[in-house]
């Protein structure tokens, strides 16, 4: 022990800077490390979100929307999620080259024609599509309710989406209700989940 | 630098850059297929079949015969489906840290290995340097045990 402390200690003599160095290159070290774990861990929350908003629906929670704003593909400027507070909102996923969307789309367009804007609001996000494709979708089908562009699909990351199409239904307070519909709404869960919504 | 290694550098950058220029002003469908990603499934563009890519394919085809260079029609994919659309991480925010890492990496080790050599090198001679006591080198105490009672056996 005391001979191993002398051997220390004397190379220590012979490289007064090399404890220096070392804790220096210590410090470095653990000081990246540790900025790596605070980014990841940061990454990590913000992509578990959407996740999040499931598990609280299914809790029987009614977690608050996350509001986004997106380009119009069918009018001009951005919608803001929030600007429509105080009407009944149906999220709808979808893109063009979706087979399943083509079916859906006039069920959505048959609710907004009997809802009226004033109370109902679908609100189509078309995302991982050219928005050349969707505004010809848009014209193919009469959509007549408002269509955004959700370039990099952050927002539908947001909203965990993991295919299309996908729906979420929004009260007026702006928190959402009922059902996250994977796959092409039928006519049943779009009464079912906007009964739920209207009421409240 | 020496005059040859100029020399070298000179070829290099002259037999490197036309074909890097000629990919960028008149790319093809097969380069950009290994530098874009399917937006769906998260795979090179090569090796998808889902709807999207055969779309993105002849998107990049039309773009090609219009004349688009490949930064123009890249730059056109990132606008439709964001920077997840390139192979290559872009040079900014967090993804900066794809490019950064390797190099910190390399740079971290490389400090490591010239710190512990420089030790070692100066270390080496005096380690190299027998351990004299009153002008004989020291043995070591089991060899130096066995050498004792094999000259015993020796004396006998």
């Amino acid at each position: 022990m005391s001979a191993a402390r002398t051997t220390a200690e004397a190379r220590v003599a012979r490289h007064p800077s090399s404890g220096k160095v070392r804790a220096a290159l210590q410090t470095v070290g653990l000081s990246l490390v540790a900025l790596l774990l605070v980014i990841l861990a940061m990454r990590l929350v913000s992509d578990s979100s959407g996740r999040r908003l499931d598990k609280a629906l299914a809790a029987g929670k009614s977690p608050a929307a996350p509001d986004f704003s997106l380009p119009r593909l069918n009018g001009d400027g951005r919608l803001r999620l929030s600007s429509l507070r105080g009407r009944t909102v149906v999220l709808n996923f979808w893109a063009s080259w979706c087979v399943p969307c083509k079916q859906e789309a006039p069920l959505l367009q048959a609710a907004t024609r009997r809802f009226g804007s004033a109370s109902l609001v679908v609100v189509g996000v078309d995302a991982q599509d050219f928005r050349s494709d969707a505004r010809r979708f848009i014209a193919r089908y009469g959509l007549t309710y408002p269509v955004v562009h959700d370039n990099g699909a952050s927002t539908a990351t947001h909203y965990n989406v993991t295919g299309f199409p996908e729906t979420w239904f929004i009260d007026r307070s702006g928190h959402l209700v009922g059902e996250h519909v994977k796959g092409p709404l039928t006519r049943r869960q779009l009464a079912e989940n906007l009964a739920i919504a209207l009421k409240r | 630098m020496s005059v040859r290694g100029l020399l070298l550098a000179a070829v290099l950058a002259l037999l490197l850059a036309p074909p890097t220029a000629a990919s960028e002003r008149h790319p093809t469908l097969a380069e950009l297929e290994h530098e874009v990603m399917c937006p769906t499934c998260h795979q090179l563009l090569e090796l998808s079949d889902a709807p999207i890519a055969d779309r993105i394919r002849a998107f990049i085809q039309a773009r090609i015969e219009a004349g688009d260079t490949k930064s123009e029609i890249k730059q056109r994919l990132v606008s439709e489906f964001g920077e997840a659309v390139l192979a290559a991480p872009p040079t900014r925010g967090f993804e900066l840290l794809a490019w950064l890492l390797p190099i910190l990496g390399l740079a971290g080790s490389g400090l490591v290995i010239a710190l512990l050599a420089w030790r070692w090198t100066r270390l080496k001679p005096e380690a190299a340097k027998p351990h004299l006591v009153n002008g004989f080198s020291e043995l070591d105490p089991k060899l130096a045990r066995r050498l004792d009672e094999e000259l015993a056996l020796l004396d006998r």
